[in-house]
């Protein structure tokens, strides 16, 4: 059995694997190495939530402090990468990413299709995104569809302490830039890990659980809602499949669109707000490809259009949760 | 009232803690003889049938289809014609008010694998049982220690059980060497020496039997009887597509096929099932460790070493299972029985016959052991 730790002791320990096999992965972010409260070289704080906490001292030279200038040092580690390294950086918030869109959309994701091919980006960028921690609405917001929508740009969106480190192994040894997402209340979740070193490959989707009746593909943090919901409406009868893309780009059409032949049936759970999300995405996807199929429309079980509210009482109505998919699938079972 | 037997959810693997009910394959009323099978349950790694353990009338059917319940709960009664209505639901009363659920902390005390170093190279076990009397498992190609979930503990009832992960396998070492039987076989004995186990029973499904069979040929005072199930090494034909194919594959879609050769009941192949396997198959060094065992023990889809020789030689007593339905390695592979080997074939099973024919497994494996 592998032993249980939490979704951040899993980036940290794939992070730690990496650097030790590969000189050339160097890790780089606001506070990293020092900041605020810790006792400086000392006790390198590790980045706000402390995710990279242990490193400094491990790899001396290899874990770097930055400005507080997202634009800045995100253009620094597309050029590291483009130069031989593999930097992992770590944008705080993806609430913050708009500041470097030029740096990310423009430049690391064009390069190999403006140089011929040639030319390689092996940069990742680590983030916290999601709501739930009371942080507002320029802390808690659910960005990766933005980044999916970007081609050249890899996504990858762990929903457990497994896929964290599998997924970021393999997001270093890529050699395109990838947006790794982080869902920040997800730090916390324990889960089995292997000690080893070990990749999860990007475009294949996890079956989490296997049903009949309805399809419901959830990402990141909404994978467990969807199986809180599933174990529920099992006592009722329905048997839902429950899919986890792991990763948006490249996205795993086929195993959404085999789930819906066998189901009939889509549910697509989302943390983002609905236009232009991965919700709609898939459910796109399925009406072109499946149309066939379905016996019901489908349903969307997303964050309303508005910005994360900083009420507490507001937050906990915004973020989609187990009884908003529950009843999703009762009406669309009920349909015809 | 002692004509009343609780049939309650088992413990199938250190990771079980509920287990779901597939369905009853016996109705309320029917006559049970011991070792029927009366009700299929399914853990999160793999479906089977829970065997009466006494013979009876099937009284009550406490759980349905669906049902998920934990590992001890009550699934239903067997009991006697002449035993009343009012006593068994009183037992029935009685077992749910007094049953608690294992908890977190209780399954942490239990026997846990094992990882210690030899010569530098990791190497899992998991012990269970107590006694002198040593048993060693070892598994097949792509295998590790849960191949003998079903197993381990019934034969640890009376016996020291040691099962293992061989190198390139489960959570030992993934270096094989020059990946041949004999340095496979080398491993076993520096794991006898290690634990102190002078000699032993041994148990080997597939690839694991010919690393016995060759432990038997090479160090024969080690080595107290063989079980040899649906081993390798008793002949040349080998499931060469399921080996390359299983070497190569990576995905749950190329997987999974290949994975239902393994078994006569594909419905055996859970998703969990190939889920753990892709998880194994993506550890470093695995996919270079099954390339260097097929390689040099399965090339050309034919077996490289025959220890026939050694079976006959071996002048102890063998124990050949098989199950009828194999794909990988053909049933018929089985020696004759007669004189010290023991022959039985277990029709409509398949390759992993010890997992999907357990109770029956065990049954045979505990006669012959004694």
């Amino acid at each position: 059995m592998a032993r249980k730790i939490t979704y951040q002791q899993a980036i940290n320990e794939a992070l730690d694997q990496e650097m030790a096999r590969d000189p050339s992965v160097i890790v780089m972010g606001e506070d990293n190495a020092g900041g605020e409260g810790s006792p400086g070289e000392m006790d390198a704080w590790g980045g706000v939530l402390g995710v990279t906490k242990g490193l400094y001292h491990k790899h001396p030279g290899r874990v770097l402090d930055t400005p507080i200038s997202e634009s800045g040092f995100i253009g620094a580690a597309i050029g590291a990468a483009c130069n031989g390294l593999r930097p992992v950086a770590e944008l705080m918030f993806v609430d913050f990413m708009g500041v470097c869109f030029d740096q990310i959309f423009n430049q690391a994701a064009k390069f190999k299709y403006m140089f011929g091919g040639k030319a390689e980006t092996p940069v990742v960028i680590r983030t916290m995104y999601g709501a739930g921690f009371r942080a507002a609405a320029q802390h808690s917001q659910c960005l990766y569809s933005l980044f999916t929508h970007i081609p050249g740009l890899k996504v990858a969106i762990p929903s457990n302490p497994y896929d964290a480190k599998g997924l970021l192994i393999q997001s270093i040894r890529d050699n395109d830039p990838v947006i790794f997402m982080e869902h920040k209340v997800l730090y916390t979740m324990e889960g089995d890990v292997p000690e080893e070193s070990y990749s999860v490959p990007f475009g294949e989707a996890a079956v989490v659980r296997e049903g009949d009746d309805v399809t419901i593909v959830a990402l990141g943090r909404m994978v467990s809602f969807a199986q809180d919901a599933a174990q529920a409406l099992q006592k009722n009868g329905i048997h839902c499949e429950i899919i986890d893309p792991r990763t948006t780009s490249p996205l795993d059409e086929d195993t959404i669109l085999e789930s819906v032949e066998k189901t009939g049936r889509l549910v697509v759970v989302d943390e983002s707000n609905p236009r232009c999300s991965m919700a709609s995405d898939i459910a796109g996807l399925v009406a072109q490809k499946a149309f066939g199929a379905l016996k019901a429309p489908i349903e969307q079980v997303t964050a309303p259009h508005v910005p994360p509210p900083f009420s507490d009482a507001l937050e906990d109505l915004y973020i989609p949760n187990a009884a908003k998919i529950e009843s999703a699938v009762s009406k669309i079972r009920e349909y015809g | 009232m002692s004509q009343i037997h609780t049939l309650t959810m088992p413990k199938w693997g250190l990771s079980m803690s509920e287990g779901k009910v597939n369905g009853w394959l016996k109705e309320l009323g029917d006559g049970i003889s011991v070792g029927d099978e009366v009700v299929e349950v399914e853990s999160e790694k793999i479906a089977g049938a829970v065997e009466a353990p006494v013979a009876g009338i099937l009284r009550r059917q406490v759980v349905s289809e669906d049902d998920i319940i934990p590992v001890g709960a009550l699934l239903g009664v067997i009991a006697d014609e002449e035993v009343s209505d009012a006593d068994i639901d009183a037992k029935v009363e009685d077992f749910l008010a007094n049953f608690v659920p294992p908890s977190e902390d209780q399954e942490e005390g239990g026997p846990a694998p094992v990882k210690i170093e030899i010569e530098g190279q990791r190497l899992r076990y998991l012990k269970r049982g107590e006694g002198g009397n040593q048993v060693l498992l070892i598994h097949g190609f792509g295998g590790d220690l849960n191949n003998w979930l079903f197993n381990h503990e019934a034969l640890a009832a009376k016996r020291e059980v040691f099962a293992l992960d061989l190198p390139g396998h489960g959570e030992s070492v993934k270096a094989v060497g020059d990946g041949s039987l004999d340095t496979l076989t080398d491993r076993v004995i520096g794991f006898m020496d290690t634990l102190g186990i002078e000699s032993a029973h041994l148990v080997g499904h597939s690839m694991g039997g010919a690393i016995c069979l060759n432990l038997a040929k090479r160090a024969p005072s080690r080595v107290k009887s063989l079980v040899l199930v649906a081993s390798a090494g008793l002949g040349q034909d080998i499931n060469g597509d399921y080996i390359g194919g299983f070497v190569e594959s990576q995905d749950r879609r190329s997987l999974k096929p290949l994975l239902s050769e393994l078994f006569a009941d594909t419905n055996l192949v859970t998703r969990q099932l190939v889920e753990d396997m892709l998880k194994y198959k993506r550890l470093e060094g695995v996919t270079d460790a099954l390339r260097t065992l097929a390689g040099k023990l399965f090339p050309e889809g034919r077996q490289a070493v025959t220890l026939r020789p050694a079976l006959d030689a071996f002048g102890k007593p063998i124990l050949v299972i098989w199950g009828g339905a194999d794909q990988i390695i053909p049933a018929s592979h089985a020696p004759t029985p007669g004189g010290r080997v023991q022959v039985g074939v277990l029709n409509g099973k398949g390759h992993m016959v010890q997992m999907e024919a357990a109770n029956e497994v065990n049954r045979l494996i505990d006669d012959f052991l004694g």
